[in-house]
């Protein structure tokens, strides 16, 4: 069961770093310094590619969940599971950088913005998500039951967005959220790093989940062999 | 179709029964409602206005945890009991579980909220009897019963069952909450009908694809 790691993740995990260095290097020295939020804006080079990893992430685990009911294999289960829990931690990435970004545009760490709150009960839904698995003592269980949460979670995340977006249109907005991000305007230079900080969250993406699926399948298979020789 | 709705029946009948005999958990979920009404008017220190305001808040967070008081034993009595093994071996379709369940806890959230209505409307001060209230209330506790049946059939196969529910529930019913307790207000402070309206039209939203999506995965969840 246990392999080496393939040729492909080796070379992954090669150009993550690579990537990693390099977009530091963009973000810092060749992306210009934005006139209007100053240095606090270059957190949005990996903001931005985070958050929207994350939902890439939680997606993910919504068709491992979907092909798992469907086909019974837990492979698919293991995946969505990888998925989750690499989408928590770009979930994470995305609320404290966001964090660092609002204090000094915003003057606040936080605010009840639509977005925020919805992510904030997003990443609720996926911490309740990893309590229930280890709840469950009966692995197919869990997995049933896993995924399963994995998708009504996931299906509740625009409907609480749409309603949390109507219950704060309505009263005056306080900080200009959507207009301070739409009015920034991109230079070339800024363009490119923000394009390659985004494949950049995609690659790395595609690297923890593999490492983290692989990780999960030998577990499951240690799992099995601890079964068999405890019934030998 | 005519035995299916025969199942369902005779599933929320059966709890209904087991409920009028022991009537333990309308009196725990009744008494924990009006404590609930009681220690936010200490916790918040209302005066008039502010009661006007918040009114329907109270009154939609008691009905929420009242409600998960009632959702935590429709699954977790039958495994006490051994007797979900029965209802599982019943030649009917696994779905009209799940319906009969959902009737039977409804009809307790229904009570509590028929009773502590009126305790509201004196302790304070304000005059929930009016219709378009009662229609949120019932959206609401469809919307909150519905995903809750669901979920509790989850939590009560936990080992922390009693702890798990609301923390599974809680965060995936923000919209129920929020769209009721935005329509409740709306009523209560006589706001534009059109505004209103908005929060119904999320409410009903929400129980059907949620109600749909329930029934969709709910074999998924007690199959042996």
């Amino acid at each position: 069961m246990t392999t080496s790691t393939p040729k492909v993740l080796q070379t992954l995990n090669i150009v993550s770093i690579l990537m990693f260095i390099i977009s530091l290097g963009l973000i810092f020295f060749y992306a210009p310094r934005e006139v209007v939020m100053g240095e606090a804006q270059r957190i949005f080079y990996y903001h931005v590619p985070s958050a929207w990893v994350s939902f890439l992430a939680f997606g993910v685990a919504v068709v491992g969940g979907i092909a798992f009911l469907r086909t019974g294999n837990h492979k698919w289960d293991r995946l969505g599971l990888a998925s989750v829990e690499v989408g928590i931690m770009f979930a994470l990435m995305t609320l404290f950088s966001g964090m660092l970004w609002a204090r000094p545009s915003w003057n606040t760490w936080w605010t009840w913005d639509p977005r925020l709150t919805t992510y904030a009960i997003l990443l609720l839904i996926y911490f309740a998500y990893l309590m229930l698995r280890q709840g469950i003592e009966d692995p197919d269980k869990r997995a049933r039951f896993g995924s399963v949460y994995g998708i009504v979670g996931f299906i509740s995340v625009p409907i609480t967005y749409f309603s949390i977006y109507l219950w704060r249109t309505i009263h005056p907005a306080l900080f200009g959220t959507n207009s301070s991000e739409t009015k920034m305007t991109m230079e070339p230079a800024m363009l490119q790093t923000f394009i390659f900080c985004n494949i950049f969250g995609a690659v790395l993406y595609t690297t923890f989940l593999w490492h983290r699926f692989r990780l999960e399948n030998d577990t499951a298979h240690v799992e099995e062999l601890r079964m068999k020789a405890s019934n030998a | 179709m005519k035995s299916y709705l025969q199942a369902i029946l005779a599933i929320a009948h059966k709890d209904l029964a087991a409920e009028i005999r022991s009537r333990e958990l309308v009196s725990a979920m009744l008494v924990f409602s009006l404590l609930v009404v009681l220690i936010f008017n200490f916790a918040l220190d209302l005066d008039k206005s502010a009661r006007e305001n918040v009114a329907a808040g109270v009154l939609w967070v008691t009905f929420t945890f009242a409600g998960t008081l009632g959702l935590n034993r429709t699954f977790a009595a039958e495994k006490d009991r051994g007797s979900l093994d029965g209802l599982l071996l019943a030649p009917v379709d696994r779905t009209a579980i799940y319906f009969g369940k959902l009737i039977s806890t409804m009809t307790f959230m229904l009570l509590v909220e028929i009773v502590v209505l009126p305790v509201f409307t004196i302790l304070y001060g304000i005059s929930l009897f009016n219709l378009p209230l009662f229609g949120v209330i019932l959206l609401g506790t469809f919307g909150y019963g519905g995903v809750g049946t669901l979920l509790a059939c989850m939590a009560a196969q936990t080992r922390t069952r009693d702890v798990m529910l609301p923390i599974l529930l809680f965060p995936v019913t923000v919209p129920v909450m929020l769209s009721a307790v935005r329509a409740s207000t709306g009523i209560l402070l006589n706001a534009e009908w059109s505004d209103i309206l908005t929060w119904i039209n999320i409410l009903v939203v929400y129980d059907v694809i949620f109600v749909a999506v329930a029934v969709m995965v709910f074999d998924y969840l007690i199959e042996e």
